[in-house]
């Protein structure tokens, strides 16, 4: 063997172990029981089913176990990420949303000021005006609300079905619309400028530990000066591991056509049931 | 060279010598005014002052009462420093046709408050911090302030200020168990499901007592606030505790009306709760008043199942009267101050206080939530109550689970007299973080406190505690089966 045919398997081996030292993790989240020598496993295996809290998961001293911990840190990030993220331009674009903002030009300025978010910026109220569709039977928007991840990851299938069934019904729907850093009562604003009978909001809801995805819907038919609270209606929890997107849209749009017959949403409708 | 220039402060104060101003009969403007740092800075009123002499809060922000400028803070802590009682007194924020306010009065000392009325509040901070002051001169002391007066006090107190003030004062209070005796620290188990399945919530239940978790109270919120679904739990964690014989009580945190209507249909409750704010407009909206709560102490009494006499269980926390619109230009640490100016009357066994349960619009961040806890916990116990902390979080809130454990840390120094235990720290039905079972024994042995003393007996019984230190055995549920 000469000098270079060593130095060549020397070099061969190096960059062999440097690929043995990649190392790849896959983080998962299941539940098991991570207590020590529990009196019964079984026994904490069957109420791990019966409650999604955190029981069962043991300790290092009196602290949690790394996993557990870590576990909770990253449901914390989701949650967290879910509210100061801003949802993705493409995400608007695909669903041919026109985007538009609120008058909180800051994530700071949203969470703290309450009304910053209930009023659009004169920019996006002036492009209502001069671009979208008026007299329309329905309003759709869209808002980030307190989940960006809500609208990323429910909101798309959720609108689909929604229009869907809204155009089966042959309702006419005006130039739909995502509103950032927006809440809920922006859609009376809305619901002026563009002169339209009704008008629903799909909004990111405060998130949990348990899931960061959940939208919630707000209807209000005709909203003016007078209108409150209860006259509101509202449809929360709409995620994969609540009620799934694409049977909340369908059954929004029966909901939809029957409030544009009785001319009615919130308490008013209810009482027609 | 502007640093050099000292500090100039010119007050002028109307003050007035009847009761009219308990009633806003003739109500006169209070000018106040500070020249600081070459600045003129005008008060128009003890409650201006009262709000811009507090740290940053979003809820004072959003509510467009807080100082505008670092200066202006300063100013008003400045000017509040040279306030007397006196002039606090007779400037209640609320007038006294609010029942926040009536009852604050009502029940305090006119005795012990006309002996100190000439302290300044900046006094009254010397005073409470003074080597010479013990925890009996501070329990009389209480009887003669007013609400708004602690809570001016604790304006011009630092974080250790607040710790070495709590520090010096413990209440006892009894209901089945002793809570409160110096070197023990409870918890309250919190065992919550999202659609109240009893097999989970007791799962839950078992899991907190074998961390040592549940001597204060085990308490459940219900998700379904239905007479019926309330005393099945009831029922359900009744019957838990007397077969395993645990010295502690039951509580489930429906509305008071729920829980009085459960009682006289024959539920067993050990310990009644509410939820209380520090203004009129706010309990409203609450449901709950002075008469209500009578009411419930008397069916306690009656009814209830424990020995007592304290027999309530309040919550309370900065920011909710400005989030339900009822703060009437009230700064959010005043309204706490005075919520437990009225909670007082009821001599409850604990109070709990949970800032940051509401969101960023009340206190933003972790920075904000650690002060309010701070505040909360001095300023509770000098109204001589039982006073706990609740360290939250909610998840659009820029606070983690290290500001809340730098919370919780704090204010066991300080001396609460319990804390919440929630499996893992996640509540699962309300959605927001708190102290979990492992927090509760952490800190009992990091401070090197015991369980109260009755439940330290029970916990030494099951294998589950030996001198206060969590035996092999603890932290496993199914050693309840």
């Amino acid at each position: 063997m000469n000098i270079e045919q060593i130095v060549e398997e020397v070099l061969s081996e190096m960059g062999r172990s440097e690929k043995a030292e990649e190392k790849h993790l896959q983080y998962e989240q299941k539940k098991e029981v991570t207590v020590a020598d529990p009196v019964s496993k079984e026994n904490i295996e069957y109420v791990q089913r019966l409650t999604p809290a955190r029981i069962g998961i043991g300790r290092a001293g009196t602290r949690m176990r790394t996993k557990n911990y870590l576990d909770f840190r990253v449901d914390h990030a989701a949650a967290q990420d879910a509210v100061f993220k801003d949802v993705e331009d493409e995400v608007i674009e695909q669903m041919g949303l026109s985007l538009l903002k609120s008058r909180a030009v800051s994530m700071q300025e949203y969470l703290m000021n309450l009304d910053a978010g209930r009023k659009l910026d004169d920019a996006s109220a002036d492009w209502l005006k001069n671009h979208a569709e008026k007299g329309k039977q329905v309003q759709i928007i869209v808002s980030d609300g307190l989940s960006s991840t809500g609208v990323e990851e429910t909101v798309p299938d959720l609108y689909l079905s929604l229009t869907q069934g809204l155009e089966s019904k042959n309702i006419t729907v005006g130039t739909p619309v995502f509103i950032r850093k927006s809440r809920v009562w922006i859609q009376d604003e809305v619901a002026a400028l563009t002169d339209c009978e009704l008008v629903i909001s799909l909004i990111g809801e405060r998130p949990g530990l348990a899931t960061s995805k959940s939208i919630s819907a707000y209807i209000i038919y005709k909203p003016g000066e007078e209108s409150v609270e209860a006259d509101r209606t509202v449809f929360s929890n709409i995620h994969e591991g609540g009620v799934p997107p694409v049977e909340a849209g369908a059954y929004l749009a029966d909901v939809i056509e029957r409030m544009l017959e009785n001319k009615a949403s919130g308490v008013a409708f209810a009482r027609l049931k | 060279m502007q640093n050099s220039v000292p500090v100039a402060a010119f007050l002028f104060l109307l003050r007035w010598t009847d009761q009219s101003f308990l009633h806003g009969e003739g109500k006169k403007t209070v000018k106040l005014s500070c020249t600081l740092r070459g600045e003129v800075y005008r008060f128009h009123s003890v409650k201006e002052v009262l709000a811009k002499a507090g740290e940053e809060k979003s809820g004072d922000v959003m509510a467009g009462i807080g100082a505008g400028s670092s200066l202006e803070r300063m100013a008003a802590k400045y000017t509040l420093s040279e306030l007397t009682l006196k002039d606090i007194y007779e400037n209640p924020v609320i007038s006294a046709e609010d029942e926040v306010t009536r009852i604050i009065y009502e029940d305090m000392s006119r005795t012990i408050y006309e002996e100190i009325s000439g302290w300044t509040v900046g006094e009254l901070r010397e005073y409470v911090l003074s080597h010479d002051t013990g925890a009996e001169d501070l329990k009389r002391i209480s009887r003669g302030l007013t609400s708004e007066m602690i809570s001016g006090v604790a304006k011009l107190m630092s974080s250790i200020d607040l710790v070495l003030g709590a520090q010096k004062m413990r209440h006892e209070a009894h209901c089945n168990t002793t809570i409160g005796e110096p070197g023990r620290l409870a918890f309250r188990c919190q065992p919550n499901h999202p659609v109240d399945n009893p097999e989970g919530i007791l799962a839950s239940i078992k899991e907190g007592l074998s961390y040592g978790s549940g001597d204060a109270v085990i308490g459940i919120n219900p998700n379904n606030e239905a007479v019926e679904s309330v005393a099945k739990i009831l029922h359900m964690s009744h019957d838990f505790i007397q077969k395993w014989k645990i010295p502690t009580q039951n509580c489930v945190l429906a509305h008071i009306t729920t829980q009085m209507e459960a009682l006289r249909q024959g539920a067993p409750v050990a310990l009644m709760f509410q939820s209380l704010a520090g203004t009129n407009a706010a309990n409203d909206e609450f449901g709950v008043n002075a008469g209500i709560l009578d009411e419930g102490y008397e069916l306690m009494k009656s009814k209830g199942t424990s020995a007592g006499p304290n027999f309530f269980y309040f919550e309370t926390g900065q920011g909710s009267e400005v989030s339900l619109d009822g703060h009437e230009g009230v700064d959010m640490q005043t309204l706490e101050a005075r919520t437990y100016g009225y909670a007082r009357r009821w001599k409850p066994f604990m109070v709990n206080n949970v800032s940051g349960f509401i969101g960023p619009e009340t206190l933003f961040d972790g920075k904000q939530m650690i002060r309010a806890d701070l505040e909360d916990l001095f300023m509770g116990k000098l109204h001589n109550l039982p006073m706990g902390i609740a360290p939250t979080y909610t998840n659009h809130m820029q606070a983690d689970q290290n500001d809340q454990e730098i919370a919780g840390m704090l204010t066991a120094v300080g001396g609460a007299n319990f804390y919440m235990g929630v499996p893992g720290g996640d509540d699962v039905m309300l959605s927001y973080q708190d102290t979990s079972y492992h927090d509760d024994a952490s800190l009992r042995e990091m401070l090197g406190l015991r369980p109260l003393k009755e439940f330290e007996k029970w916990l030494q019984k099951m294998g589950i505690m030996e001198k206060g230190r969590l035996t092999n055995r603890a932290g496993d549920l199914s050693i309840f089966d």
